[in-house]
């Protein structure tokens, strides 16, 4: 009899244990359903930072497992976040519209209705009417649907054609930069249709739930992040449990052996790679509700570094590695860069943290490499080893 | 004896270099061979050749009863029909035990969605465990690979070409770096392998192809100089010049 999957892999059980009791405890503290312990700022940046962890995950998928060193994947987070925010901006504009011209003596035509969303939403770029790509943004299903394609294709065109032409290593991972500078380069311009720089803005307002606080909301969105973190969890340790995830891991160690072996290794890291941009789009599109605004800053390359960086300090090749790197390093981050943290004084020198956040991570980065090459959740291994001997 | 794989005329340059010069080479199935030549004779490009690494400027390759074309097909695709390719340096998933090396070789369905939804069956682990038995890894069976002696390492990989089930092995240098009763049970695994199917060793070593006592090909300059018994081509005075003389 085959033992089950939970009973093959226990850390999946305790990572869904733990996050369970994460999401309790800060549901308990919340100013919603309290004793307002926490504040409802806070609960959001945990749960955009659950979001990350996710992404991290998908990162993990590529990187660690199947060896593909991709510094692309924050254009498949950003797209996602896009694909939701377009239907949040229309729905949200719709019903302020709506609300203002109640009074007006003659209702007003759907053309006049449609044209006054435009000009609120497209003024700013100077626009008044609805770019092509704005065609599904009044339904939710349908921009829930391009969440998951439009990542999924751009992966999957993007993909083709780079494995296809057996592009690995470096300059897989330059050609990744590219790919998200280029976007991040066309969704700045005004005329693209995404408002350029301003982006799109105030996707903390669920429309629909405008007469819901910020404090449940909030704590709503925290509890979809980590459903989805856990779901994302469980698919992914499921995916490489079996002969599958040998195959993957056959790749990343030695891709001659596994195409000599008859397996079409295209095919596989086309898979991989696409499972993992729809889900770091997934995340995207939980993420910036949680932060209420997205522009094309947040594709630039430099995002798609850092996140390398978070898996590479957790531990890459173990899907708790790419979790915990996300968490430590982006919590700290927001510590660090939030001003919150005491300056140090040297008497010659004030070191203040916001400038030098990034030279300690640079640091740590440096010393993880070189002193814990399997991360932080190597460390773990390593406490469970001794417990064992 | 109808014949399994036929080059005919092949030839492929490298940057003005001539590493294959009109080559023509025939086995059948089952048959062991092996070729010899001196170092930049051309023995690795053949083998690239037939396994899809390397595409021929000219000539063809013929595969099977139905004289499908090799050049056409990709590396994986020529896997699948039927050729196993073993490399000079042994190349096993380190990372992974021994059992999930010989399981990702068994032959089965390569897809990738039929592979994600796969899992093993009594039948699959029992055939595992001969395998592992016939290359004498049966009690490493949850050992990491890497780990495994060099050796060790070599067996299972001809332990994952048989798992393969191929109709053709091509065994690049399998006794470089072993010991003396390594090679013995090597050639012993190679010579067992070559009752039911077709199997050509490259090898420089003139003790290990006198043991594994099969017809000879003798390569120079990317073209056969010589070929049939040991025996006879060592007293071939074309081949003591360009190979044995020196």
């Amino acid at each position: 009899m085959e033992r089950s999957f939970f009973a093959r892999n226990p850390s999946v059980m305790i990572f869904i244990g733990m996050l369970g009791l994460f999401t309790l405890a800060i549901t308990v503290m919340s100013e919603a359903y309290g004793t307002s312990a926490i504040s409802t700022s806070l609960v959001k940046t945990l749960g955009m930072t659950l979001c990350l962890c996710l992404i991290a995950l998908a990162m993990d998928l590529v990187w660690g497992y199947c060896g593909i060193l991709s510094l692309g994947h924050f254009a498949f987070f950003g797209l996602g976040g896009y694909m939701i925010g377009m239907w949040i901006m229309y729905a949200r504009t719709e019903a302020v519209i709506v609300t203002s011209l109640a009074n007006a003596p003659l209702p007003p035509t759907p053309t006049e209705l449609n044209d006054a969303i435009a000009v609120q939403i497209f003024g700013v770029v100077g626009g008044d009417s609805f770019p092509w790509m704005w065609a599904f943004s009044h339904s939710l299903t349908l921009q829930l649907m391009l969440v998951v394609l439009v990542p999924g294709l751009l992966a999957l065109v993007f993909g083709w054609l780079a494995f296809r032409s057996r592009v690995t290593g470096v300059y897989l991972s330059i050609l990744t930069q590219a790919m998200t500078l280029a976007l991040s380069l066309y969704l700045f311009q005004n005329d693209t249709g995404l408002r350029g720089n301003n982006g799109l803005s105030g996707l903390q307002n669920i429309p629909g739930a405008e007469d819901i606080p910020q404090a449940v909301t909030s704590i709503w969105l925290l509890w979809a992040s980590a459903l989805a973190l856990g779901l994302g969890y469980i698919a992914a340790a499921w995916i490489m449990s079996g002969k599958f995830g040998n195959v993957i891991r056959g790749i990343r160690d030695d891709e001659p052996r596994v195409r000599f072996l008859g397996y079409s290794v295209e095919g596989y890291k086309l898979f991989v790679f696409t499972v993992s941009a729809v889900i770091a789009g997934l995340a995207g599109a939980l993420y910036y509700p949680q932060a209420g605004i997205i522009n094309p800053d947040e594709i630039a390359p430099i995002a798609s570094i850092y996140l390398a960086v978070w898996v590479a300090i957790g531990g890459r090749g173990r899907l708790y590695g790419a979790v915990i790197g996300a968490a430590t390093v982006s919590l700290l981050s927001t510590w660090f860069t939030g001003g919150r943290a005491p300056d140090v004084n040297l008497g010659f020198y004030n070191i203040q943290w916001v400038d030098w956040w990034t030279v300690l991570l640079g640091l740590g980065f440096v010393l993880v490499t070189l002193f814990a090459p399997k991360g932080l959740g190597g460390l773990i291994d390593f406490v469970i080893r001794k417990d064992r001997a | 004896m109808s014949s399994l794989l036929q080059l005919s005329g092949v030839s492929v340059t490298f940057d003005g270099f001539r590493a294959i010069n009109n080559l023509s080479f025939q086995i059948g199935e089952p048959e062991l061979r092996a070729v010899i030549g001196p170092n930049g004779a051309g023995k690795t490009t053949f083998m690239d050749i037939v396994t899809g690494k390397t595409r021929p400027d000219e000539g063809t390759v013929i595969w099977g009863e139905r004289s499908v074309s090799l050049l056409k097909m990709s590396e994986a695709q020529i896997a699948r029909a039927g050729i196993g390719r073993k490399f000079q340096r042994p190349t096993v998933f380190e990372d992974q035990t021994v059992a999930e090396n010989l399981m990702v070789a068994l032959k089965k369905d390569r897809g990738p969605f039929s592979v994600l939804f796969w899992r093993a069956e009594p039948a699959d682990q029992t055939r595992i465990e001969e395998l592992a038995s016939e290359i004498s890894l049966v009690d490493h069976l949850n050992t990491q690979a890497g780990i495994l002696s060099h050796g060790q390492k070599q067996w299972l990989e001809i332990g994952m070409l048989l798992a393969q089930e191929p109709r053709l092995l091509l065994v690049d240098e399998p006794a470089a770096g072993m010991s003396g009763a390594e090679r013995d049970h090597t050639t012993e695994l190679l010579k067992e392998a070559a009752k039911t199917r077709a199997v050509v060793v490259v090898e420089h070593d003139m003790d290990f192809v006198r043991k594994l006592d099969c017809k000879v090909t003798v390569l120079h300059e990317g073209s056969v100089l010589a070929e049939g018994s040991l025996d006879h081509v060592t007293a071939n005075q074309e081949v003591i010049d360009v190979y044995l003389g020196r």
